[in-house]
C-alpha cells in the first residue's frame, strides 16, 4: 500500500512544479512527468497545453497508453513547432537527468569523458536549447548519489551558474523549478540558487534525503512533507493510468 | 515530364565514398529504411551522416560506413538508446562524432536550405555543446543589445534521403502521418543532384488530394531529384497511417546488435538479400 501510493505522491509533486504556469506548453518526459502535466491540467492548472507525446495537443483527460480515438485534440504540434514553442519560451518541460549537480546542471549525454565514455546515454537531446529558453524542472525516478552528484560528467541542461555565465537574457529566462524524486521534492530558491530540500515524500526522513544527495543540500528548519493527492485528483489519476504505469516508473 | 522514378540501387549508386548524407525521420519513426539497406549492399565508405538518427544511423555504424556523424540523439524511440551507436561511441570506432541540441540540427539544415553561412540561436550556450564541437562558433548581435548567440554553421549536404508516404513520379510528395518531422529540410539542405525520396506508393498527380488535403504536400519538387516506390519502405519503423512500427522486428534487431555473434547471424538473414529478399522475408514472418 505505501508502495502504491508513493507513486501518486511523486505525480501530484510533480504536478505542482506546474502550477501557475497559465496559457503554456506543459511538456513531460516519461509517464510520472507526463501524468503530471494532465493531473495538473485536468486540476488547478486548467490552461496548460499538454500533448499526446506524439504531435498534437490534447484537449481531454487522456489516459496513458489511450487509443487514437480517444484523443480530443486542440492543436497540431510536430516536432519544428515544439522548437518553435521553446525558443518561444512559451513551454515548461520536466525531464529526466541521470545526473544533477548542486547548481541544477543536468547530464542526459554520457557518463565518463565524452570521447570513448564509460556509459553512452541519450544524448544532448534538446536540454541545452530548453534550459537557455525557458523554466525546465527533472523527474528523478531513483534519488541516490549516483544521480546527485557534486559535478556532472556532462552539461546537457544548464544549470544556475552555467546559465549566469552564459550572459543576461538567458540569466533572465533560466529557471529550474523544481527537481521531483521518489524521496523528495526540491527547489532552487536559496540566495545562490543552490538545490534546498522542499519537502520529503510521507514516510521518508531528511536524513535519508540528505545521504542519498552527493553534496551539500541547503536544508530548511522545518521541511514539509510532500502533500497526498486530494480525493479528486487520486480519481482523476486512475483515470489518467488506468493500467498503473506510474508504478513502474518509481523506486521504491 | 521528367519521370523521376529509379530503384533503390540506381540511386544509391549515385553516392560517393567520403559524402555527407542527410537522412529524414526521426528515431525510428518513418526513416528511409530501404535506402538504407541499399547503402549497405554497396562499398560505400568515409560517410559523413546528419541525422535525427534512429536504426538508419545505427546500420550505417555497424556496418562500418560512417566517418563523421551529426546529430542530436541516436534512438529507437520504444528503446531508448540505439545499440549500434551505443557501441560505436563507448568503444569509439567512428573518427567524429558531432552531438548537437536537436534544435542546432534544425537550424543547420535550415541555414543551409536558405543558403546562409549560419544562423544564430541560443540553445548551446553555455552547455557542453559548444565544449565537446570546439568548431562552433559564437556571433555578437550588431544591434544595441549586444548578445552573444550561437552561430550554427550551414550543414549542406551532398545527399538527402526521406522517405513519405505518397509521391507522384516527378517527386511532389505528401505525409500524411502526424509529423514531416524535418523532411523537406533535408531535401532543400542537400545540392540539387541527389536528393532522393521514397515514398509508399507513387501515384497519379491528379489522385495526391484522394490521399490528404492540400496542406499534406509539403515537399516539392524542386527539391526530389530522385523517386523510389518502396512499400514498407519504412519498415522496422513507423510510416503511419500505412503502418506503425514492427515492435517485435525491433526489438529483435536491438537484442541482436547487443551481441557480435548474434549480430552476424541476423545481418546475414535480413541483410544479405535484395530489398525484395528483405520484403518478402517480412511478409513470410507474418
Amino acid at each position: 500500500m505505501a508502495d502504491r501510493s508513493l507513486a501518486d505522491v511523486c505525480v501530484v509533486a510533480a504536478a505542482e512544479a506546474f502550477r501557475g504556469d497559465g496559457e503554456i506548453f506543459a511538456s513531460g518526459m516519461g509517464n510520472v512527468p507526463i501524468l503530471a502535466t494532465r493531473l495538473a491540467r485536468g486540476s488547478f492548472e486548467p490552461d496548460l497545453l499538454v500533448s499526446d507525446a506524439e504531435a498534437y495537443f490534447i484537449a481531454n483527460d487522456l489516459p496513458l497508453g489511450a487509443p487514437p480515438e480517444d484523443k480530443v485534440i486542440e492543436g497540431w504540434i510536430p516536432f519544428r513547432s515544439v522548437f518553435d514553442t521553446l525558443w518561444g519560451g512559451r513551454r515548461h518541460v520536466m525531464m529526466g537527468a541521470t545526473q544533477i549537480d548542486r547548481w541544477g546542471n543536468q547530464n542526459i549525454a554520457n557518463i565518463g569523458p565524452w570521447v570513448r565514455p564509460k556509459a553512452q546515454l541519450l544524448g544532448m537531446r534538446g536540454a541545452p536549447g530548453n534550459t537557455a529558453n525557458h523554466t525546465t524542472s527533472y523527474w528523478v525516478p531513483n534519488h541516490s548519489t549516483r544521480a546527485f552528484v557534486e559535478q556532472v560528467d556532462v552539461v546537457s541542461g544548464l544549470g544556475y551558474r552555467r546559465a549566469a555565465e552564459a550572459g543576461p537574457w538567458i540569466a533572465a529566462h533560466h529557471e529550474i523549478r523544481r527537481v521531483v524524486t521518489n524521496k523528495a521534492a526540491l527547489d532552487f530558491e536559496t540566495p545562490d540558487h543552490s538545490m534546498r530540500l522542499r519537502s520529503v515524500h510521507p514516510g521518508v526522513t531528511v536524513d535519508e534525503v540528505v545521504e542519498a544527495t552527493g553534496f551539500e543540500l541547503a536544508v530548511p528548519e522545518d521541511v514539509e512533507e510532500s502533500r497526498p493527492p486530494t480525493e479528486a485528483e487520486l480519481e482523476l489519476l486512475g483515470r489518467l493510468d488506468p493500467q498503473g504505469l506510474r508504478h513502474r516508473e518509481v523506486k521504491a | 515530364m521528367t519521370d523521376k522514378r529509379l530503384t533503390e540501387d540506381e540511386a544509391v549508386a549515385q553516392l560517393a565514398d567520403g559524402m555527407t548524407v542527410g537522412i529524414g525521420g526521426w528515431g525510428s519513426r518513418r526513416k528511409p529504411m530501404s535506402l538504407v539497406r541499399a547503402i549497405l549492399r554497396r562499398e560505400l565508405k568515409d560517410l559523413t551522416v546528419v541525422s535525427y538518427g534512429g536504426p538508419d544511423v545505427g546500420l550505417l555504424c555497424a556496418a562500418g560506413k560512417v566517418r563523421k556523424l551529426v546529430y542530436g540523439f541516436v534512438s529507437l524511440d520504444s528503446i531508448p538508446l540505439e545499440p549500434h551507436f551505443r557501441a560505436a561511441r563507448q568503444a569509439g570506432t567512428i573518427p567524429d562524432f558531432v552531438e548537437l541540441d536537436e534544435g542546432m540540427l534544425q537550424w543547420g539544415l535550415y541555414a543551409a536550405a536558405l543558403r546562409l553561412p549560419f544562423l544564430p540561436t541560443r540553445a548551446g550556450l553555455g552547455s557542453d555543446v559548444m565544449t565537446v564541437n570546439p568548431s562552433l562558433r559564437t556571433v555578437r548581435s550588431p544591434y544595441e543589445d549586444g548578445e552573444e548567440l550561437v552561430a550554427v554553421p550551414a550543414l549542406t549536404l551532398d545527399a538527402a534521403l526521406v522517405h513519405l508516404n505518397r509521391a507522384d513520379a516527378r517527386g511532389s510528395a505528401q505525409f500524411l502521418g502526424p509529423d514531416l518531422y524535418f523532411d523537406d529540410l533535408f531535401l532543400a539542405a542537400a545540392a540539387p543532384g541527389r536528393r532522393f525520396l521514397s515514398c509508399e506508393r507513387v501515384v497519379a498527380t491528379e489522385d495526391l488530394l484522394d490521399e490528404g488535403p492540400p496542406h499534406t504536400l509539403r515537399i516539392p519538387r524542386s527539391t526530389v531529384d530522385g523517386v523510389v516506390e518502396a512499400p514498407g519502405g519504412a519498415h522496422f519503423t513507423t510510416c503511419e497511417p500505412d503502418y506503425g512500427r514492427d515492435e517485435a522486428f525491433q526489438r529483435e534487431y536491438a537484442a541482436a546488435a547487443g551481441d557480435p555473434d548474434q549480430w552476424a547471424e541476423w545481418s546475414e538473414h535480413w541483410l544479405s538479400g535484395s530489398e525484395a529478399d528483405y520484403q518478402e522475408a517480412v511478409r513470410s514472418r507474418g
